[in-house]
C-alpha cells in the first residue's frame, strides 16, 4: 500500500486550490536496475477528485507524469468546510483514497 | 451514471481499452472510474496519432490556451509545467510533450465548477516542444512552448 497523499485545499475567494502530492514511483518500464534489468512500468493511470461529493476532475497519466506526482487544481463554488477526496488507480491495480477539507485561505 | 459512461466512452472511442482493462482486472466493475484509460492514445508513438486517438485531429492554434514552463530545465525527471484555458466551456486538457517516446503525458477532464486549468511535473528525454490541447464546445485548441532539457529524464 502506497503512502497517504498530502493534501492541501485552502479558498481564494470562492475558488478552491487544491495541491496534492502522491507517492508513487511512476516507473515508465525503460529504466534499468543497477544490475542491468528493465524495471517494469508501474505508474499511475486514472485519477479522480470530487468536491463536496462531485466530480470536479478526472485525469488519466502516462508515464511521462514525474516520480511522486504533484498537482494544482482550482475549483470555482468551493466553501471552507467541503470535503475533498482524491482517489488514484495504478497499473498494478493498486490504489489509493485520500480527503482533507476546504480551509479558509 | 451509465449515461455518463457511455458519453465518455464513445467520446474516447475506448470500449476497445475497457474490455481489455476489465478483463486484467485493473477495474474493478463496482468502481469503474467514469472515463476509462485511454490506451489507444497513451500508447501513440507520435504526436498526430495521439491527438487523432484523444479526438483532437488538427487543432487550432490559440493563444487563448496558456503554459507556464521553465525556458531551460536543468532536470527532465521533474519539469514544473502549469497549463490554463481562458477558451470558455473548456471541458478537457491534454498535455503532451512532443520528443518523448510516448508524448501523451496526462489528459484531464473538468466538471462541476473545476477551472481548466492544472499544474503537474513532467519527465522530458530531451528537448521538445510542451503541447497543450483544451477541448472546448466540441472544437479543439492548441498551444506548444519548447523546453530546452539538459538532463533527459527518462531511463537512467
Amino acid at each position: 500500500m502506497a503512502d497517504p497523499m498530502k493534501i492541501r485545499a485552502r479558498l481564494k475567494g470562492d475558488t478552491a486550490d487544491i495541491r496534492v502530492l502522491m507517492s508513487h514511483p511512476m516507473e515508465t518500464g525503460q529504466r534499468k536496475d543497477a544490475a542491468g534489468k528493465l524495471v517494469p512500468a508501474h505508474y499511475i493511470q486514472n485519477i479522480s477528485i470530487t468536491l463536496a461529493g462531485k466530480t470536479v476532475v478526472e485525469g488519466q497519466l502516462n508515464t511521462a507524469v514525474s516520480r511522486n506526482p504533484v498537482f494544482g487544481f482550482k475549483v470555482k463554488g468551493a466553501k471552507a468546510g467541503d470535503k475533498v477526496v482524491i482517489h488514484w488507480v495504478d497499473t498494478n491495480g493498486d490504489q489509493r483514497t485520500d480527503e482533507t477539507t476546504v480551509t479558509a485561505g | 451514471m451509465d449515461h455518463l459512461r457511455r458519453m465518455l466512452l464513445k467520446g474516447a472511442g475506448a470500449s476497445g481499452a475497457l474490455a481489455v482493462a476489465l478483463a486484467a482486472g485493473l477495474l474493478r466493475p463496482s468502481r469503474v472510474l467514469a472515463a476509462e484509460w485511454n490506451k489507444a492514445a497513451f500508447g501513440a508513438a507520435s504526436v498526430p496519432d495521439a491527438l487523432k486517438a484523444v479526438g483532437a485531429s488538427g487543432p487550432a492554434d490559440s493563444k487563448d490556451v496558456a503554459i507556464k514552463a521553465p525556458d531551460i530545465a536543468e532536470n527532465g525527471a521533474v519539469v514544473p509545467v502549469e497549463v490554463d484555458s481562458r477558451i470558455p466551456g473548456t471541458t478537457e486538457i491534454a498535455v503532451l510533450v512532443d520528443k518523448n517516446p510516448l508524448p501523451l503525458a496526462a489528459s484531464f477532464t473538468f466538471s462541476n465548477g473545476a477551472l481548466p486549468s492544472v499544474a503537474l511535473r513532467l519527465k522530458m528525454g530531451k528537448t521538445s516542444n510542451v503541447r497543450v490541447i483544451a477541448k472546448a464546445g466540441g472544437k479543439s485548441y492548441a498551444t506548444a512552448k519548447e523546453v530546452k532539457v539538459t538532463i533527459g529524464g527518462c531511463g537512467g
